[in-house]
């Protein structure tokens, strides 16, 4: 596997080289050095915006988490009926979870399925145009993703969940509600999965296109048709990649602030009730529809709810690392 | 088990482009027959003829006729899937699938087309397989690790047992030990001799000395220049191809003349 570690018995400063000159010394002079000092120097910028924001939402957030509840009640522009913060925060976080995992649970399939279709089966010809269909779909400003959602599908599909609801009735103990306008969390998912789609299947259809020929080859060789060869070689393969790609894609999904603010109609409630109007809302959202208006205290709650969004995210991200490092021995990398 | 081979007038093409032409010729059952000749002389691509396994890259076909026990294996009713079931294929370059356990890899054929194979069964076709590739002992204990973990020789030796677990009638390689030390390439040339016992080997070499130290019967294909087809010059007993070929090439190529 590994074969570039220092053998361990190898003592500090042994190999060291007996002049006063730096490990790199030797091979880097003139723009060689530039350059190290050019990429060291973008890495660091990158940490340090990174620290900057994180530094920005705790700061402006804190007199927020900090203020009284009678504050926040008063000038902190907290709706009516809640004590603290993380009454707001609390159904925030759920709906904007909700919303994304909804999107990215009906965008990754479809995304898998089309990046195999460009990958494995499509003619060539046909795959560079589907893949460059798919490309701009990537282009479409998330503005007039949110006119479309309001104005054309959400009247369309809300016959689907008028439909599917009525199906649900049988469940007991609950009962599913549904908005004849469309304007739900169901609606805004499955934009935001639209608006997804085109980043998970991207990567999706890179990675299974770098999947080695050997391995392709193997599965073929066994008597393996098509499918069974894309399971055995070409999925196994891209697993991590395509996790990776859902994470991109969850990222955007999480973040997404126009198109939810121009569908959904908002609540702010711990509800499961995806058909009905008036139950959730997303972070973003929130913040974008509050913002405008906000003075005083009240931005620092909305900042507060930005630092939710970026912790939510950051744990995401991480969770997501961790999925990719667990079966990283058979991963194929080494 | 083992099954006979007969080719003719095969011609293989790559689109417009043909690559080899004309070849005739008829593999035994249960012997090793080796391929020798110069690179790009279509040697690799007449081997994966044998399995329709040239038919993965677009655009190659043949016309003539490959016929396994009298079936020609380029018939309207037959199924490529169902000839690479019986016509298993080594490569060049060890390739277990990375994401699999070393016993999955072995069941990795078995499992294909649906088959459902109960723990015990398994077990023991993995045993069984690793064995006729002269693995097990080396991996028994660790049949749940990943079989990229092996080293190159075993990898091999791994996708020989992947092979024969499937329970082909030929087996075919193609330069099976370009990639190893010496040392593993005695190991795989010795299983090579014990696999012929139940297998037709097919065997696509660089080697001249492997071709003559494991081969029952030899082919010598050539090629006349660039965009020319390959050709099968001759073929005959291992022992009389290389001490004495009825054509010139062939002296010429087995003496290091050329090539």
């Amino acid at each position: 596997m590994t074969t570039t570690d220092s053998p361990p018995d190898a003592k500090p400063g042994r190999l060291k080289p007996p002049t006063r000159r730096r490990n790199h010394g030797d091979t880097e002079r003139g723009f060689s050095r530039v350059f190290r000092w050019i990429t060291t120097g973008s890495g660091a910028f990158l940490l340090l915006v990174l620290a900057a924001v994180a530094v920005f939402l705790i700061a402006r957030g804190l007199p927020a988490l900090t203020a009284s509840p009678e504050e926040l009640s008063g000038k902190g522009g907290l709706p009516t009926g809640m004590n603290s913060l993380w009454d707001l925060v609390g159904p925030l976080v759920f709906g904007t979870l909700l919303a994304a995992a909804m999107a990215l649970l009906l965008a990754t399939p479809v995304a898998i399925g089309i990046a195999l279709f460009i990958s494995h089966y499509a003619p060539r010809r046909a795959a560079s145009v589907i893949g460059y269909v798919i490309d701009l779909l990537a282009a479409i400003p998330s503005v007039v993703f949110g006119l479309w959602g309001g104005r054309t599908l959400a009247p369309i599909i809300s016959d689907v969940w008028v439909w599917i609801a009525g199906v649900l009735d049988f469940l007991p103990f609950w009962t599913v509600n549904v908005t004849n306008t469309g304007r739900s969390l169901a609606t805004a998912s499955v934009v935001l999965a639209v608006m997804v789609l085109p980043i998970i299947t991207a990567v999706s259809r890179e990675v299974f296109l770098q999947t080695p020929t050997l391995h392709e080859e193997a599965a073929l060789a066994l008597g393996a048709t098509r499918w069974e060869m894309i399971r055995t070689a070409v999925l196994p393969f891209g697993r991590s990649g395509v996790i990776s790609a859902a994470m991109l894609g969850l990222g955007r999904a999480l973040g997404e602030t126009m198109a939810v603010l121009m569908i959904l109609s908002p609540g702010i409630l711990y509800s499961f009730q995806i058909f009905d109007s008036g139950q959730q809302q997303t972070i973003a959202a929130f913040i974008a529809s509050r913002f405008a208006e906000a003075s005083g205290l009240a931005v620092n709650v909305l900042i507060a709810t930005g630092l939710a969004l970026f912790v939510i995210t950051m744990v995401v991200n991480m969770g997501a690392r961790a999925i990719v490092a667990r079966r990283k021995e058979f991963s194929g990398a080494n | 088990m083992a099954q006979r081979i007969d080719v003719k007038d095969l011609n293989i093409y790559y689109g417009d482009f043909l690559a080899v032409e004309g070849v005739s010729m008829t593999i035994d059952p249960k012997s090793v027959t080796a391929f020798i000749g110069p690179s790009g002389c279509g040697k690799s691509t007449f081997l994966r003829t044998l399995n329709r396994m040239h038919e993965v890259i677009p655009g190659a076909r043949v016309d003539g006729s490959v016929e396994l026990e009298g079936v020609d294996l380029y018939g309207d009713d037959v199924d490529p899937v169902a000839v690479r079931r019986t016509v298993g294929m080594v490569f060049q370059r060890p390739n277990p699938f990375p994401t699999m356990s070393i016993r999955d890899n072995v069941l990795a054929g078995v499992k294909l087309n649906n088959k459902r194979i109960s723990k015990s069964d398994a077990d023991e076709l993995v045993e069984s397989s690793l064995r006729g590739a002269n693995l097990w002992n080396e991996v028994k204990d660790r049949l749940e690790k990943p079989g990229s973990g092996l080293s190159g020789g075993q990898q091999q030796r791994l996708c020989i047992a992947r092979a024969i677990a499937v329970k082909p009638q030929v087996v075919l390689m193609d330069e099976p030990c370009s990639a190893l030390d010496p040392i593993s390439t005695l190991a795989i040339e010795d299983l090579i001799q014990e696999l012929k016992k139940d297998y037709t080997i097919v065997i696509v070499t660089h080697n001249m000395q492997q071709a003559a130290r494991v081969s029952d019967r030899t082919a010598f294909f050539n090629i006349a220049g660039t965009g020319k087809p390959g050709r099968l010059i001759e073929m005959n007993d291992t022992a009389t191809i290389f001490s004495s070929p009825a054509e010139k090439a062939t002296e010429d190529y087995v003496s290091g003349r050329f090539g």
